[in-house]
């Protein structure tokens, strides 16, 4: 059970935000120039790492807004959050 | 191998127990193996057995981070049924099946397998359609399968509450009856002790801490106790795969989640087989020890934490009491989670990779115990013969990449 910081409403507890997956993974621009090899990378694969992980959260029951955040996964440890369309600053 | 029986069990009651044989060695790790596993869960240690008893390999290390069965293995909630919608799964999860059934015999340790049968309960008009084509589906495979209306699953689970005025209520039900449990440390006890006896090396407190390559060839694993050299290595990691992946420069089609499991105070038997709701998350079975076991689903985000959040076991408690109004005041006694490694085909990865003499068994997520022995049994041939077992071809990594993939959602994503 963890607290998230909505950059938009404060802090909130975390039953409120629906989970968005690994951030920063971008649509190819022209998927039909892809291989099947790409397209799968694109699709499919995923860091899945284990410490600090960029992800995306949406706050559902709340202002209904996306944003980034950086947790860490092997213990759940929020560092910080930024907005969608920023880069992590470190 | 001291060979468990009635005749030994005597002959060491005169001195108290006492002087029992170890189960297994402790041995030294050896500088080189032929092949080497990476996790001492089920799944590991079955590979190690099957390699050495069928493929005739003799020198085997299963190196272990923690203790054998630390891992899902012993956190798991036993289930174990082999009615899976497609023609892959069922030829997958059958033949893990086939082997449970003679598998206590075979290995001279009581696994305490016990087919006392597991309904899939439906809820709602799709979960009826979805439930009986499954069930027809079962049945053109060879998989015995039942279709159960409200009536039947009253009279076969009498506890259920089958109200029409529940907010869920019970529309029918599947049953396979070989379907059941058995007792998730025995069966790593059992295979360690099976694989010892054979040769094989069980390094315990090990953790591999690289991958070492020249190109596309292993070469050796760096771990806590040492360099090890070996030309194979089957990775069986579970909810860790992607990361030991990570260490050959690989990424996987996976995501590691967090899942959870619940035991109640022992009570007398009130339920003598397993009962799970997709719908509505939840499943029950009672333990031979007479604890209600109790799952739920996972939570949705990436955790490598082994545990989950309190609302995960808060939803599956209320379910199980609409279901179950005689639990009401029943205490739950432990909580605990796992790691699951999650296919977005909800269905395992037993595949070569692109590196060669790198093998991986793993995206078993929510649901590989049942398979264990199956699964160790594919994956040794796999790796002893550098191609898959007809039946796990299907379960290829390059399936996200072909899209042939095996989609078992619907009988595997919250269902264990
Ligand atoms: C709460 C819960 C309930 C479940 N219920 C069911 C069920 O009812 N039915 C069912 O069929 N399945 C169920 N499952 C799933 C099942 O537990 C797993 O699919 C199965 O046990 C996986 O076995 P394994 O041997 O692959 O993994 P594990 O038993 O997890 O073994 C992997 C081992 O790898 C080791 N390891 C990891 N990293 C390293 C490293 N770097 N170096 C060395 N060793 C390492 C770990 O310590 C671990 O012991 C459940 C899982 C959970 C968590
Ligand atoms: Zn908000």
């Amino acid at each position: 059970m963890f607290i998230i910081k909505c950059p938009y409403c404060g802090e909130r507890d975390h039953s409120e935000f629906s989970y968005g997956g690994e951030a920063h993974i971008v649509r190819p621009k022209q998927p039909s120039e892809l291989s099947d090899g790409q397209w799968a990378e694109y699709l499919f694969t995923r860091k899945n790492i284990k410490g600090l992980q960029y992800e995306r959260w949406n706050h559902a029951h709340g202002c209904r807004r996306w944003f980034n955040m950086a947790r860490d996964t092997s213990n759940d440890k929020i560092h910080f959050v930024y907005q969608m369309g920023e880069k992590p600053t470190k | 191998m001291l060979k468990y029986s009635i005749f030994s069990l005597i002959k060491n009651a005169f001195n108290y127990h006492e002087n029992w044989q170890k189960a297994w060695r402790d041995p030294e790790l050896k500088k080189k193996y032929d092949v080497v596993i990476v996790g001492g869960g089920g799944h590991g240690l079955a590979t190690a057995y099957y390699l050495a008893k069928e493929h005739n390999l003799k020198n085997i290390a299963v190196v272990e981070k923690g203790w054998i069965g630390g891992g899902n293995t012993g956190r798991n909630t036993t289930i174990i049924r082999s009615n899976y919608l497609w023609d892959a799964s069922a030829g997958l999860y059958d033949h893990a099946l086939k082997i449970w059934e003679s598998l206590s015999q075979e290995l001279n340790f009581n696994v305490m397998f016990s087919q006392r049968g597991v309904m899939n309960l439906a809820h709602n008009q799709h979960d009826v359609r979805e439930l009986k084509r499954r069930t027809h589906a079962n049945r053109l495979n060879g998989i015995d399968c039942e279709w159960l209306n409200t009536k039947q699953v009253k009279e076969f689970c009498p506890i259920i509450n089958c109200s029409p005025n529940i907010r869920y209520p019970v529309m029918g039900s599947t049953l396979q009856k070989r379907a059941g449990t058995a007792r998730h440390d025995a069966v790593a006890w059992g295979y360690a002790r099976g694989a010892d006896s054979m040769g094989v090396d069980i390094i315990q407190n090990c953790e591999v801490k690289g991958i070492k390559r020249k190109r596309d060839l292993v070469e050796g694993l760096e771990t806590t106790k040492g360099f090890i050299k070996t030309s194979k290595i089957g990775v069986v990691a579970a909810g860790h795969s992607s990361v030991i992946a990570n260490m050959a420069g690989l990424k996987l089609p996976l995501e590691s989640k967090p899942l959870q499991a619940l035991v109640s105070e022992p009570i007398k038997p009130v339920i003598d087989t397993v009962v799970m709701s997709n719908a509505v998350h939840a499943y029950v079975s009672q333990s031979d020890k007479g604890e209600l076991v109790i799952g739920a689903g996972t939570d949705s985000y990436v955790s490598y934490t082994q545990k989950g959040t309190h609302e995960i076991i808060e939803g599956t408690l209320k379910a199980i009491l609409e279901l179950y109004p005689i639990f009401s005041r029943l205490r739950m006694l432990r909580q605990w989670g796992g790691v699951v490694d999650i296919c977005p085909d909800a269905s395992p990865i037993i595949s070569k990779s692109n590196i060669k003499g790198l093998y991986f068994n793993c995206g078993w997520g929510t649901g590989g115990f049942k398979a264990t022995p199956g699964s160790g049994h594919l994956f040794a041939h796999t790796i002893a013969k550098d191609e898959p077992h007809a039946l796990n071809a299907a379960f290829n990594i390059n399936r996200f990449i072909s899209g042939e993939l095996v989609d078992e959602h619907g009988a595997a994503a919250v269902a264990h």
